[in-house]
């Protein structure tokens, strides 16, 4: 397990209470799992996908991580419809655990109210809030 | 693993660590007025003699002797125990109220479950199988809440009016208080299910079909289920008697996305109705889905093969709430017998003896048309049919039951409207000659 100080949190993101975080790609937002998050949840080995077209409102549900000894829900930083899915992490989801932001990005999705990113933890905060 | 309770000597070291003089202390805490002070109001102990004798009274007061024939099936039926079987099940590593699952010393038992799962797979075309449920009824419906979590917003369910009506009651009694609906398929005429409504359907998670079902009728499963598949709802099948996949074509290769039914034909007596094995199995594609215990075959370290629960975040030690069922616990003896059951037969003995049972049935149907019966469903059979007589077939049946033959079950209090109808089941334990007796009283 890693210590709070040595966790990767980039400052171009925002972050949630539960550990997702969320960037800004032009029209579109990209949705994942912090490096707190990868490193508390140890060896993932399965993730639930939503399907492209599916809409979810801010905190809902939009799919499961699956490690070796947990599993764990993953839940909407911002409303809006998912555009894309990250197929790769179906056949290879170690990628999480390997870097989870860039490549392991979990889904895409069109914002419907872009200002919700506002509200979103600045990495700061974000570790402010793990050390409790 | 054996099961051995504790030496008074391990007692009383236990109740020396933590400080307690007698086993009535541990239960100082229950108010006085709620323990048991009375003895178990039990007869004095009978030598091995005297009980052998008494449990021979008692079985000779039952109506019907060992030596009855029993031409009923409907969810239970008599088949032939191997005394194979019957040996290896008593083992007592087997024969234990617990199941043990711990890989580090229970690997018999995870090997035998494992085993078992892979010969079921293997009847049913399905490519994973879990390590049972409690009985056919329990997984249908855990079957349809499985159907439910995979379609995730749709809330109803659709099942045939031919699957055996305690199922069904089950699975209402399941799906109910979370406020599923479930609705059910009428029969045609060749009792067969009528799927027609589905075709305007698009809001069924999941339909569920009986093949052979309850009238003992063949579904066409083919066809069903492209049509469900059509409706963008996921094929069920279940099945009272899984002897008919020794000579049907599997509901796997038929399109079934999952399979589950009731494996008290596989070496399990039928015990007047209890305890059953819920066989459930499912396409690779959804075993994130499936309920209950699954054994997995590893390598350990050193790269020798082993035994061990795999997949187990789904179940409700670490999924909570979420889990896939809450049942964790399953019918382990019951699966190791139908195991054995299916190992002791063989792919061939299987085959040889499902056809043993579906040509003792063509005779005995035959033999009743030729006696002035109907058959109100012109759909093809296995081991069971329904039948219809001329006259009432009351007095006749009584007679029969004079001669310890059970011709037959009566349809009305599972289906009022078909008072009259009789449902046979033809098993390899019924002699010719019992068949012939019975047309012949229907003659009479």
């Amino acid at each position: 397990m890693k210590e709070l100080d040595e966790l990767n949190l980039p400052g171009n993101l925002g972050y949630t209470d539960d550990h997702e975080w969320a960037q800004i790609t032009g029209k579109t937002v990209r949705i994942g799992v912090s490096d707190y998050a990868q490193d508390q949840l140890g060896d993932i080995v399965f993730v639930e996908l939503p399907a492209v077209g599916d809409s979810f409102g801010k905190g809902d549900e939009f799919g499961t991580l699956e490690s070796v000894k947990a599993v764990s829900e993953l839940y909407m930083p911002m409303s809006g419809e998912v555009v894309a899915v990250n197929t790769a992490l179906m056949d290879s989801p170690e990628l999480i655990n390997q870097d989870p932001y860039d490549a392991a990005w979990i889904i895409e999705i069109k914002p419907s109210d872009p200002s919700e990113y506002q509200q979103l933890h600045k990495a700061a905060a974000y570790l402010d809030l793990l050390k409790g | 693993m054996r099961y051995l309770p504790h030496t008074p000597e391990e007692i009383a070291s236990m109740l020396a660590t933590i400080g307690t003089k007698s086993l009535d202390g541990l239960f100082d805490s229950v108010p006085a007025d709620c323990r048991m002070t009375d003895p178990w109001p039990l007869p004095a102990p009978k030598s091995e003699w005297e009980l052998n004798d008494h449990l021979g009274q008692l079985a000779g007061t039952m109506r019907l002797g060992p030596n009855a024939k029993v031409l009923v099936g409907a969810g239970s039926y008599h088949h032939y125990i191997p005394e194979t079987v019957r040996n290896l099940a008593g083992r007592s590593e087997f024969l234990t109220a617990y199941t043990p699952y711990q890989p580090e010393l229970a690997q018999g038992t995870l090997q035998g479950i494992f085993e078992y799962q892979t010969l079921t797979a293997r009847l049913l075309g399905m490519d994973v199988v879990n390590a049972s449920m409690y009985d056919g009824a329990s997984a249908l419906a855990e079957a349809l809440l499985m159907g439910l979590r995979i379609a995730k917003k749709k809330r109803t369910v659709a099942v045939s009016k031919a699957i055996h009506p305690h199922y069904r009651a089950a699975a209402r009694a399941y799906l109910a208080p979370a406020a599923y609906e479930v609705i059910e398929l009428e029969v045609l005429a060749n009792g067969r299910t009528d799927l027609s409504g589905l075709a305007n359907r698009d809001d069924i998670a999941a339909v569920a079909l009986q093949s052979p079902n309850f009238f003992g009728v063949i579904e066409d499963l083919e066809t069903a289920s492209a049509a469900i598949h059509d409706a963008g709802a996921l094929c069920i099948t279940c099945f009272t008697e899984p002897l008919a996949y020794g000579l049907l074509k599997n509901p796997g290769q038929c399109g079934a996305d999952i399979v589950c039914g009731e494996g008290q034909s596989f070496g399990i007596s039928r015990s007047y109705g209890g305890p059953g094995l819920g066989m459930f199995g499912c396409k690779q594609a959804f075993t994130r889905n499936l309920p209950g215990r699954l054994v997995g075959e590893t390598k350990d370290l050193e790269g020798r093969r082993g035994y061990v629960l795999t997949l187990a975040t789904r179940e409700q030690h670490i999924r909570r709430e979420k889990a896939t069922s809450n049942i964790c616990s399953n019918q382990g003896i019951c699966a190791m017998t139908a195991g054995m059951y299916m190992a002791s037969l063989g792919g061939t003995g299987i085959r040889q003896l499902a056809r043993l049972n579906y040509d003792k049935t063509q005779y005995l149907k035959e033999a009743l048309i030729k006696a002035g019966a109907t058959i109100p469903f012109a759909g093809p059979v296995f081991n069971e049919f329904v039948a219809e007589f001329p006259q009432d077939f009351r007095p006749a049946h009584a007679r029969l039951l004079a001669k310890d033959i059970v011709a037959g079950l009566e349809l009305s209090a599972l289906y009022p409207q078909m008072a009259g109808r009789y449902l046979f089941c033809v098993t390899e334990t019924i002699d010719k000659q019992t068949l012939d007796t019975i047309a012949a009283e229907v003659r009479a």
